[in-house]
This record gives C-alpha cells, structure tokens and sequence, in this order.
C-alpha cells in the first residue's frame, strides 16, 4: 500500500512535466493547427538557460553576494522571458515566412522538425557534449509521511504544474486576449476582418508556450540536474503523445493527458517488469485513441482550445 | 625557355620531396564524441593526443629502421551502435587506417567489432568489458579486463565491506555492457547467497531520465545495497534520486563510474560510494604517475580509467606495428601482419597493470575498488584473478 502511495506521489512529480510541455503544444496547436515539434527542444533551451542564469548570478561576474532564494527569484522570471524569445524568433524565422506565402501545414510542420534539430546540434556545435549540472538553488529536504518519501522541490513542481494549468485556464476563458486566441482557431480568415491583429495574437500565443516551456525546463534541470542537448527531444515527444490522447487543442486535454500518461508508465513499471514500461504505456494509449480517437477531451471539427 | 626550366625545376623538386616523405602511419578512433558518454570520448582523444605529439616531435615511430610519422584520425560514433558501425566502416574504406582504436563501450564495441572482424583489420577496444567482443573474433582486442571476471569483484567487496546478504540491481536493458554485467552479478550473488536473494533485478531505457518507479520498487525489497552497472550520466540522476526517495543504504558501482565529470555531475550524494574500476589515479607511481602528470598539465584534469586504457592500447598498437618489423607497401598486407604481432604479445606493461592476453585476445590483469571522496577516486582495494 505504502508502495502504492509512493507512485503515485512518483507519478503527479513526472506527470508534471508532461503537462508543462503539453500545454505548449496544445496552445500552439489550438490557436495555428500547428504542430510545433520543435517544443521539446524549446524545453531542452529553457533548461540551459535556466542553467547559465543561475550560475551568472552565483558566479563571480555579479558584483554582490546574492542568496540562493534571490537568484531562484531572479532565475525564474529570467528563464522564462529568454526562453519566450527563443520561442518567438523561431516563430518569426521560421513559421510567419511560410505562412505569410500560405504554405501547407504539412511544410511548417517539417519545418518545426527541423528547427528542433537545429536546437539541438546549435547547442551541441556551440557548448560542446559534456554535461552540465544546475546549481542547487534550494535546499532539498526529504519529507517521510507513514513511509512516503517527498522533497519540498517535488511538492514545488506538482503546485507549479497546477498553478499554471489555471492561469492558463483563465488567460484563455476569461480574457479579451484569450478570446481572440479561441476566435483565431474559429477562423483564422475572418479574424483580421474583425479588426483583430492576426500576428499580436500568435506572438502571444508562442511567447505563453514558450514562457511554459522555460519554467518547465528550469524545474526539470532542478530535479533531475543532467543537461544534455537531446534531453528534450524524448520527454517532448512523448509529452507530444500525452496532449494528443488528452485531445491536442484543449488545455484540460493537455494537463490531464500529461498526468494520465506519466500514471501509466510509472505504474507499469512498478507493478510488472521495468523493462516493458514503454510496450504497455503505449499500448494503453493506443487503445484510448483507438476508443477515442479524437483524445479524451478532443471533440472533431469544432473550436479548439 | 624560361618558364620550361621553371616548370622542370619545380618538378624535379616535387619529386624529390615525394621521395623522402614517408607515408604517416594512420590509425583510426571510432570514440563517442557526443551523446550519452562525451566526456569517454574527450578523454580517449586527449591521451592519444599526447602519445602522438610525443612520438612525433621525435620523428615518429620508428619501424625497421624508418620512422613514420603517426595519424590518428577521431571519428564521432555518438555512443550509438549504429553509428559505431558505420564510423567503423568509413575509417576502414574510406581513410584506409592499419588499425583500430575504439569504440570504448560495449555497446558501440559489439557491432564494431563484427566489422572490424569482417574487413580483417585489427581492433583493440580500450575500455570494452563485455565477452562477446572479443569472443570468436580474431582479429579484435581489448585492454580491459572481462565483466565475468568484474562481477564477483563487486559482489565479493560489496559483500565484505557492507555485510550484506541482499542485493538489489538497477540496469540499462539496451546496453550490452550494463546488462551483461548485471546477469553476471546476479549468477554470481545467487550462487553465494542462494536463489532469491538478489531481491530487485530493475531495468530502464536509453534515453529514461527519472527512475522513481524502479527505484520505489527496490527500496520496497529492503536490499543491503543496490548494485549500479550504468554509465556515469545515469548514475548522477539515479542516486540522487534514490536518496530523495528515502534509499539511505549504499551503492556499488562498476567501472563505467569512473568517469573525471561523475563528481561534477552527481556531486554530494555520490560521495563515499564504491566502484571498480581498471586503475585509481590518487597514489600511483612510476609510468602511471608520468602519465597522469603529462595529461593534468595540459588538460587541466585527473586523467580518468578511459584515458589510461587508451594510453596502453595504442602502445599495444604501436608496439605490434613495431614488431612487424617493416611498413608493407600493401594494406592488407599490413592488417595481417599487425594481427599477427598483436596475437603473439605475450605480456604487456602498461600504466594500468601488467597484462597478459589469452587465445581470445582477451587480458589477464588485476582490478581495482575506489571510494569517491569530494571528487576524487581513492584507491581501496586491488583484487587479481
């Protein structure tokens, strides 16, 4: 039983960070129909930006001693500002040019694969193959509750997911900039009629991704402190596969689809041989989309997001 | 008329200075640059660097009276089987190397070495542990000791230094090295300890980055210590994560440890755990000190096991091209007679131990234990077959 509990507390820290890059991938999808594969690797750059802000402001070159509770301070809304840039040059290098010449979607797709892999050769050609390791920036302590084991930074990731899925939830059903971001997906021709501007509205929408990606990325380099250029690439793959069984485009879909599937590969492996985690979760999630194929939450043709 | 006797001028020279170059003598590094283990592949090139500065700045190797300067040529397989085989295969075709050096893990070095075997040009992996490399192919080698031969060592020093009776394993299920070592360990540890008393046999995947599951699993068996056959970069995420799990027991780990970033990488919670390993770098004399003095001046760091291996494997190189006794004009040619001299080395002193090899191309040599201590590998005991 107490196994049991310790899984699930194992599951809700994992499941976190699935839901963290899927509602980056749900957003853009929702607003552009676009699949930007390129989130995972946007979440790899968050965490080695989180990386160079921290030692920045522990190392020498800052002229005051700050406590490690004033760099995470720092660290945290810096990340996610740079990271959002990333986000919007890419969108602005590579997705605006070949929307504006009304490209296929098939096109920006590929593009948003190859932009992932110039990530993530860009960070290996200009930092090298060695690892690094982010600074610890709050001292861990180890929580034991009737045989269950928690960190306050688990506890941190689990809240930080959560507060973030409804500040989400609000921006987009209860703001004026969230109901241009719904009416975009309604019709994304009609829009600029309505007076809306088309481009604020899709900025917006990679600069919220991408700011959810660099938070994302900070936390996982917290928790498991080995940086490595394709550190994205399998975690943004398969938080890729949470979103669509959640429903790609709906943000409920996104946040649970994360939880449910980091549930199912943390449960496999703990009550049937490790090694066939990955054969069993996917097969589950093959069945869901085979029962539901449009996701959990996803309903065909209608408004997304 | 002048220009004539320019041209025939400059073509008189052409030739003569074809005539005295030699030909260098090229050797080929198939090491994992990039991906999971980078910093094997930094420290494989650094201690080749230095052997060949070292014989070129004087003149080269000098074989039956000529010396040729050396070439070595580093190619990236990014610790990836597939990527081992064709680096393997584009030094052989392509850059025409006489012998091989690399891939230094078991996984690169299986496949690797199939071609090697196939094209019959000689291999030595410096750092491959695994049997099936070297196994029915006669024209690979290796400088390391075998994982049948590292597991009871692990098993025995974990089993005296811990008291233990259990023992629970965590491996990586797509590396021969880590599950070859893991099977070994558990055969031997039953064999003591009787069926059973390995009480968790937990695996991952390639590319896993959290291990709660696996890790709930074992400390649920209540083992005396966990046995970590992995590489370095996922020792620094799962011992970590096992002491915020509430695991308070020891680790035991094997050579794949061993690596100068483990400390940088893993840090606190690694610190007075065990491995085993080919050398321990604090306290060594003689060659061994020579050599680690050599590669801390101009790399700035403790060579780690992989350096030093490399070092000792290009010298078994050399020293077969050596006694080869010449250069033959033709390559395969060349490749035999290499083999050959390589196969008759009976005993070789190296900076990590004196080695004797077996019909299988295989060393006899001894191993040692270290404790991690703030980033340092401290010698604590030395086991020999």
């Amino acid at each position: 039983m107490e196994t049991l509990f310790q899984n699930v507390v194992n599951a809700l820290q994992w499941g976190s960070f699935y839901a963290l890059i899927a509602l980056g991938y749900t957003l853009v999808y929702g607003v552009l129909q676009l699949i930007n594969f390129a989130h995972g690797d946007i979440f790899m750059v968050g965490a080695y930006i989180a990386f160079f802000v921290a030692s920045f402001f522990l190392g020498d070159a800052v002229p005051f001693d700050l406590s490690r509770t004033a760099v995470l301070a720092l660290t945290i809304p810096l990340t996610m500002i740079l990271t959002s840039c990333v986000g919007v040059l890419l969108e602005r290098i590579a997705y605006k040019p070949l929307r504006r010449k009304g490209a296929h979607r098939l096109y920006v797709v590929i593009t948003a694969l190859m932009c992932g892999l110039i990530l993530e050769n860009g960070n290996l050609a200009l930092l090298g193959a060695s690892r690094r390791s982010l600074p610890e920036l709050i001292d861990k302590t180890v929580y034991t509750l009737g045989g269950i084991a928690v960190t306050n930074l688990k506890l941190w990731v689990i809240f930080t997911a959560v507060l973030v899925f409804v500040i989400l939830q609000f921006v987009v059903m209860r703001t004026k900039i969230g109901m241009a971001m719904r009416a975009v997906s309604w019709d994304k021709f009609a829009l600029p009629l309505m007076g809306i501007p088309l481009d604020t509205v899709i900025l917006f929408t990679f600069i919220l991704g991408s700011g959810i990606a660099g938070l994302g990325g900070m936390l996982f380099a917290m928790s498991y402190p080995v940086l490595d250029p394709y550190m994205g690439a399998m975690v943004g793959w398969k938080a890729f596969i949470a979103a669509v069984v959640g429903g790609i485009g709906d943000i409920r879909g996104a946040f649970i689809g994360g939880f449910l599937l980091a549930f199912i590969e943390i449960m496999v492996a703990a009550f049937l041989p490790s090694t066939f985690r990955d054969l069993f979760a996917f097969t589950i999630l093959l069945a869901i989309l085979w029962w539901r194929p449009t996701g959990l939450f996803g309903v065909p043709h209608t408004t997304k997001i | 008329m002048r220009k004539l006797l320019v041209a025939l001028a400059m073509g008189t020279l052409l030739i003569g200075s074809a005539a005295f170059a030699v030909e260098p003598i090229k050797i080929g590094f198939p090491i994992p640059l990039t991906g999971e283990i980078p910093k094997v592949g930094e420290g494989t090139r650094f201690a080749a660097e230095i052997l060949k500065d070292e014989i070129n700045a004087a003149g080269g190797l000098e074989v039956g009276g000529v010396k040729y300067p050396l070439e070595f040529i580093y190619e990236d397989n990014e610790s990836k089987p597939e990527s081992a085989v064709n680096v393997t295969m584009k030094l052989i075709e392509r850059d025409e190397v006489l012998a091989l050096v690399g891939p230094q893990s078991s996984r690169q070095a299986v496949p690797a070495g199939e071609v090697a075997d196939n094209s019959e040009v000689p291999m030595i992996s410096p750092w491959a542990t695994n049997p099936e490399v070297t196994f029915d192919r006669p024209w690979v080698f290796r400088a390391a000791f075998l994982d049948p031969f590292q597991a009871p060592v692990a098993a025995n020093f974990a089993e005296k230094q811990f008291n233990a009776k259990t023992a629970a394993v965590l491996f990586e299920v797509s590396n021969d090295y880590s599950k070859g070592l893991a099977d070994f360990f558990k055969e031997t540890w039953e064999k003591k300890h009787g069926p059973g008393s390995v009480v968790a046999f937990e695996s991952h995947g390639p590319k896993d980055q959290d291990f709660s599951a696996q890790i709930t699993k074992i400390i649920a068996a209540k083992p005396d210590f966990i046995f970590l056959p992995e590489n370095y970069s996922f020792v620094a995420l799962i011992v970590p994560q096992a002491r915020d799990l509430g695991y308070t027991g020891p680790f035991m780990g094997s050579d794949a440890w061993g690596s100068a970033e483990l400390a940088s990488l893993c840090g606190e919670p690694c610190n007075g755990q065990f491995f085993s390993t080919h050398y321990a770098a604090a306290g060594a004399q003689g060659a061994t000190k020579e050599f680690i003095e050599k590669y801390k001046a101009r790399y700035g760091y403790v060579p780690d096991d992989i350096a030093a291996l490399t070092w000792d494997a290009v010298n078994l190189v050399l020293k077969a091209i050596q006694d080869v006794g010449e250069v033959k004009p033709n390559l395969e040619d060349e490749r035999a007679a290499i083999r050959d001299a390589m196969a008759n080395i009976k005993s070789f002193e190296g900076i990590t131990g004196t080695m004797s090899f077996d019909e299988q191309g295989d060393p006899i040599k001894c191993a040692v234990v270290v404790r991690i201590e703030k980033g340092e590998f401290l010698f604590t005991e030395s086991v020999c077959p």
